[in-house]
């Protein structure tokens, strides 16, 4: 008899979602599926909304990238007043998109993996956590929480605030950077950096410690796709849309704001997620898959940039299969500690120009185009923010195309590649299932970020009592 | 986790961005502190599946949005002694409620027209099926505090939690009773 196997939810990933593994009448896995379970439809509700409003509005999709959000929005809103920001604005924004990439990738690491990347993916799950780790490893947990907060609070000396500030705007960015705050950046600098040195170390015992299951998270050739910079160095503001494949060959380039022309998208009934998919190659095997994020913008970029990540993504390269790129997305997590340390050099970089203090930064104009599409590197992938608007700047369709979506594929084929591996005649454990938990984890999916959905609703009404049960319930 | 004589404190995560849940991450070092106070029992940070029964305080983040998570208010009600709803989401549906404006059909049908293929119906027993309307917690279970803010600020969940921890009642200055 076929056998259904459900993790439900899944723990330590941002945002709610399901597994469901299929077996055959042998026990075999025959097939595994992540499931999205929640939706907003800040599409539809956006509507009628001004440009003005949308960076606030679009940050609340998500609390761990707002950055990126509100950054993505208000570029979309610079496409529609037809401007170029001022030099310091554009600075100022690069440096709040790395501050706000070091504190998700330090929660992705420390907060939610660690866990399992440092106790063991067996450990006791009441024990499997950050709280798990203050009491085991402490200077880990404390590292951890402590690179998170030079993040956030880079974001708040620039933006004001830590989570929502309303700053970046279409035109440029409501406050510049005064020489006190840019002291105050650049003195959290070198303990940020200090920080993730000692965290390579914990590298080598990672993969000391999970040597038999690197090559069996999620290690599969695929397209990877992410914005390179001009020198086609790591790029994570600006530049061109590049697709890359397992060999490290450039597929494709493009200017971001035609992503739509590479990227499609589709969709399934049994999540809320969106299904993206390169078009070019959606009739070949993988149906078009790319991945995004940390894993792809290393594997994309020629080089870093700056002098310590340049070295750490030599190490990094080691890792790569026989004359190819890093096609394992366990080495996500890697990848992420050498993005945090290149973020902190280059915010370093930024901040010597004396020309980041310029007190303007910000570009007023009219609406003068009806479309405009604003972009990004957000921690989880390239972010789009796709506007049409009227002629006083009113949405009329929007469409976001977000990070964590684009590795819905490879999620897929990633949870079915592990569950495969571990569940033989249709023995299971705790350990196993968190394993498989983890094949999730590894992309760091941001799950409120990225859903959307298809199909009719069937009308339903429920009727609560006061304290809430369900007195009567009617639906067609 | 679970030792004797500890308050056992949960945080959940509804119809809400997470932003609430950060800035709770935002106590920092604080964070340390309680631990130190308190048993962490359920959380978006942890691996419990279920909500465990006799929890003291959970605070709760987002709008009541769809089956599972008005399922999952019900039970976190049943489980816990005091509930608190973080933030403007869980206090007045907020930016999930904005889709309260239209109706959940015309919602999903915005989709239709973005994408390619065809549009299947959603399968119900694999996603959860909306709500017709987003609705603010208090709506749908009996709450016996609110903390709002887009988020709250993390100054004042220490100062709700400490409160709490203490078993003192609540007292939040005007400054912090702001909304967004
Ligand atoms: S109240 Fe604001 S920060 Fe909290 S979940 Fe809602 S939108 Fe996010």
């Amino acid at each position: 008899m076929t056998k259904t196997i459900t993790i439900d939810p899944v723990t330590r990933v941002e945002g709610h979602a399901t597994i469901t593994i299929r077996l055959d009448d042998a026990g075999s896995v025959a097939d595994a599926r992540l499931h999205v379970t929640e939706f907003r439809g800040f599409e539809a509700f956006c509507a009628g909304r001004s440009i003005w409003e949308m960076p606030g509005i679009t940050a609340r999709i998500c609390g761990i990238c707002p950055i990126s959000h509100s950054i993505a929005s208000a570029r979309a809103g610079d496409a529609i007043l037809g401007v170029d920001i001022p030099p310091a604005a554009a600075q100022l924004r690069r440096i709040a998109n790395l501050a706000s990439l070091i504190q998700s990738h330090a929660l992705s690491f420390f907060h939610l993996c660690a866990a399992d990347l440092l106790l063991g993916m067996d450990h006791d799950p009441a024990r499997r956590s950050l709280w798990g780790l203050l009491e085991s490893r402490p200077d880990v947990a404390r590292n951890g929480i402590r690179l998170r907060q030079i993040g956030q609070q880079i974001v708040s000396l620039l933006a004001g605030e830590r989570v929502h500030p309303s700053w970046a705007v279409p035109g440029g960015v409501r406050e510049p950077l005064d020489a006190e705050r840019r002291r105050k950046v650049a003195e959290l600098l070198p303990e940020g950096v200090a920080i993730i040195r000692s965290s390579f170390e914990l590298i080598d015992e990672i993969y000391g410690r999970h040597g038999a299951e690197v090559g069996t998270y999620g290690d599969f050739p695929s397209l990877f796709a992410g914005l390179a910079g001009e020198d086609g160095g790591l790029e994570h503001y600006d530049g061109m849309l590049r697709f890359t494949d397992s060999s490290g060959a450039v597929v494709e380039e493009i200017p971001p704001d035609h992503y739509d022309l590479a990227i499609g998208e589709r969709s399934e009934p049994w999540s809320y997620m969106k299904f993206p998919f390169y078009r070019n190659h959606a009739g070949r095997e993988g149906g078009g898959m790319f991945r995004v994020g940390p894993l792809a913008r290393l594997n994309l970029c020629e080089r870093a940039g700056t002098p310590e990540a340049d070295r750490e993504l030599q190490t990094f390269r080691q890792l790569r299969g026989a004359g190819g790129v890093v096609t394992g997305s366990f080495h996500y997590h890697h990848a992420r500690l050498i993005e945090i340390l290149h973020a902190l050099e280059r915010i370093g970089e930024i901040l010597d120009d004396p020309a980041i203090l310029d007190r303007h930064i910000r570009s007023e104009a009219g609406i003068n185009r009806l479309h405009g599409v604003g972009f990004c590197e957000a921690p989880r992938g390239t972010l789009f923010h796709d506007y049409e608007v009227d002629d006083d700047g009113l949405i009329r369709r929007l469409n976001l195309l977000i990070a964590t979506g684009q590795n819905n594929l490879a999620m897929n084929r990633t949870i079915l590649q592990v569950a495969k591996l571990y569940i033989k005649g249709g023995k299971v454990n705790e350990g196993i299932l968190n394993r498989i938990e983890h094949g999730i984890r590894a992309y760091d999916p941001c799950l409120s970020c990225a859903t959307h959905v298809y199909g009719r609703m069937p009308f339903q009404m429920l009727l609560l009592a006061p304290n809430g049960t369900v007195v009567d319930e009617i639906a067609s | 986790m679970g030792r004797k004589g500890r308050i056992r404190f949960a945080t959940v995560w509804l119809g809400g961005c997470s932003g609430c849940h950060m800035s709770f991450l935002d106590l920092d070092e604080r964070l340390v502190e309680l631990a130190g106070l308190a048993d962490m029992v359920y959380g978006p940070f942890m691996d419990a599946k279920e909500f465990p029964r006799k929890v003291d305080v959970t605070l709760v983040e987002g709008a009541v949005t769809n089956r599972a998570n008005l399922a999952m208010a019900l039970m976190l009600r049943e489980r816990s002694r005091i509930v608190v709803s973080l933030g403007d989401c869980a206090v007045t549906g907020n930016v999930t409620s904005l889709r309260n404006q239209f109706p959940v059909a015309d919602v999903l049908a915005t989709f239709l027209s973005c994408g390619e293929g065809s549009v299947p119906a959603m399968d119900y027993d694999a996603v959860p099926e909306l709500l017709p309307r987003a609705l603010p917690l208090h709506q749908v279970i009996a709450v016996d505090g609110f903390l709002p803010g887009c988020p709250p600020e993390p100054e004042r969940i220490w100062t709700a939690i400490g409160c709490l921890l203490r078993g003192e009642p609540v007292e939040l200055g005007p400054e912090q009773l702001t909304f967004g």
